[in-house]
């Protein structure tokens, strides 16, 4: 089992969801997050361009067997993209070995319960 | 002057009162909304709690200090019949209870010092800051508000005209917030780090109570239910679109966008210009200062950026610049009647000579006698939070109170 946390635009959230069901992946959980990354977006305030110090982002946290690793991050990349070759901030994936799942209704482990 | 109560203007004048009060909450919201999450409620209090602080020290001696007849040579007022109000409770003046009239001047003494919060926001202690206001009220306001507005107040005699407080409310507070702002120096990371507001809904709703209440302000200035009522709140309205819409035509030339922020500042120019003049221009006149001050205003948030001194939310750039050239350029604009009115040894060159006399002396009593009551505060009570302090932000360090309960999981 892998754990994928991918980080994307806000704007690009509905696309990468309606994406990842459409490949048969719907258990994922989404948070709001801040961070630095490469991408510098300003803002306007009262004709001053000002560039925030931590910049919002959308956090996608998807518990995945290792059979749908691959096309997740497949889906993920391709729908999170805002230009045909990708921008500068539009976000990582990172994949991390995931030990358990357990489902808290029936106290089910492994792969399954994802 | 005892008299009948004229129930119109009575009425008038206790609606203008309610508006001028609508502004305090109305400043609280505007300013609230553009500090960081942890100063929200820090700052929103320093609007209110003028409320508190002049509420009482205005019926008590504040009333006495302005609108009573000049003493010691004219420089404060006095009358022993205001102290605490006690000779007032059947009087009645031009048709008006004078405790309306008192309640109505009391709003400007209280909204005056709050504006000057913008420019020393996220970074004074509550205690300092209410010190500060109480100092600023007696040596600032009271005597400026006696000789613009008292019974033979000198800069009334020379015919300054002014009449909702261009010189007594937004350049006395303009230029105290530049010289408190520049006492207390720049946040802690100011211009470095970016400092965002925690809420532009917040601000744009306070901007729109803003601009609601300014017509009890300026029309309520008059001091009547008449011609000049209607006048003065023409011009207010009109003002205040046209620095509106002047700021917008600004930032989409030159950005390509037009921000909310950018809107509710230019509605401020419009309403801070047309204050002093309200009263005596016409509607092309309140159209072309509205438009002016924006641009003003406009360049003078840019030069601050340049500069480098920290008006946290740009009292100076927009009270202090615009409601100067609103208290100057009016001159310009004056209604025929009115010149007429005043007789043919009416000059424009004369008039203009006596604004520049009553801007330059509000600038020089603001900026001295802030910078001395500054200095005054710092070594007494303390103005200016320690870095740990201003850090940790005003909400948690002098309330102990959360202004958004949001994150909280219970």
């Amino acid at each position: 089992m892998k754990m994928i946390t991918a980080i994307i635009r806000g704007e690009r959230l509905d696309e990468v969801r309606e994406a990842l069901v459409a490949a048969g992946i719907s258990r994922i959980t989404v948070s709001r997050c801040t961070g630095h990354g490469r991408a510098v977006e300003a803002g306007l305030y009262r004709g001053q361009e000002t560039v925030p110090n931590l910049t919002p982002r959308v956090r996608l946290d998807i518990a995945v067997n290792d059979e749908f690793m691959e096309i997740t991050i497949d889906t993920v990349q391709r729908a999170a993209r805002t230009t045909e070759a990708g921008s500068i901030g539009d976000g990582k994936i990172f994949v991390t070995e995931l030990l358990l799942c357990v489902r808290i209704s029936d106290g089910e482990r492994g792969g399954g319960a994802i | 002057m005892n008299g009948e109560v004229d129930a119109g203007t009575t009425a008038w004048m206790l609606v203008s009162t309610a508006l001028v009060l609508l502004m305090i909450p109305g400043l609280a919201m505007f300013y609230g909304g553009l500090v960081r999450t942890k100063n929200v409620l820090g700052t929103m209090m320093h609007s209110f709690v003028p409320l508190a602080i002049i509420g009482v020290l205005w019926p008590v001696v504040g009333y006495a200090l302005t609108f009573g007849e000049g003493i010691l040579g004219g420089v404060i007022g006095w009358n022993s019949d205001y102290f605490l109000l006690m000779g007032i409770d059947t009087t009645v003046t031009n048709g008006v209870p004078e405790y309306v009239l008192a309640m109505f001047q009391g709003k400007f003494a209280i909204i005056t010092p709050a504006l000057i919060s913008g420019a020393i926001a996220e970074r004074v202690y509550l205690r300092g800051y209410s010190l500060f206001i109480v100092l600023w009220f007696l040596f600032v306001y009271a005597p400026l508000c006696h000789w613009v507005w008292g019974p033979g107040g000198w800069l009334l005699e020379r015919g300054l005209i002014d009449l909702a407080g261009g010189t007594v409310i937004h350049v006395s507070a303009g230029f105290s917030a530049l010289a408190a702002a520049l006492f207390l120096g720049r946040r802690k990371g100011y211009p470095d780090t970016a400092m965002l507001p925690n809420n532009l809904v917040m601000t744009m709703m306070g901007a729109g109570l803003l601009w609601v209440g300014w017509f009890g302000f300026n029309a309520g200035s008059t001091v009547q239910s008449g011609m000049d009522t209607a006048r003065a709140l023409t011009m207010t309205q009109i003002s205040a679109a046209s620095g509106a819409l002047t700021w917008l035509i600004i930032e989409a030339l030159e950005f390509r966008r037009a921000t909310a922020l950018g809107f509710v500042s230019g509605i401020l120019a419009g309403l801070v210009a047309i204050t002093p003049a309200a009263g005596v221009v016409h509607p092309a006149g309140a159209l072309v200062l509205g438009a002016i001050s924006s641009g003003a205003c406009y360049l003078a948030l840019k030069a601050k950026a340049r500069l480098g001194y920290d008006d946290s939310l740009d009292c100076f750039g927009i009270h202090g610049v615009g409601s100067g050239l609103g208290v100057l350029l009016l001159v310009f604009f004056i209604r025929s009647e009115w010149r007429a009115a005043a007789g043919t040894d009416w000059t424009v060159t004369g008039q203009l000579v006596t604004q520049i006399i009553g801007v330059a002396t509000t600038i020089v009593l603001a900026t001295v006698g802030t910078l001395l009551i500054c200095l005054l505060v710092e070594k007494t009570v303390g103005f200016r939070l320690s870095d740990r302090e201003e850090k940790a932000g005003l909400d948690h360090v002098v309330h102990g109170e959360t202004g958004y309960g949001l994150m909280n999981l219970n």
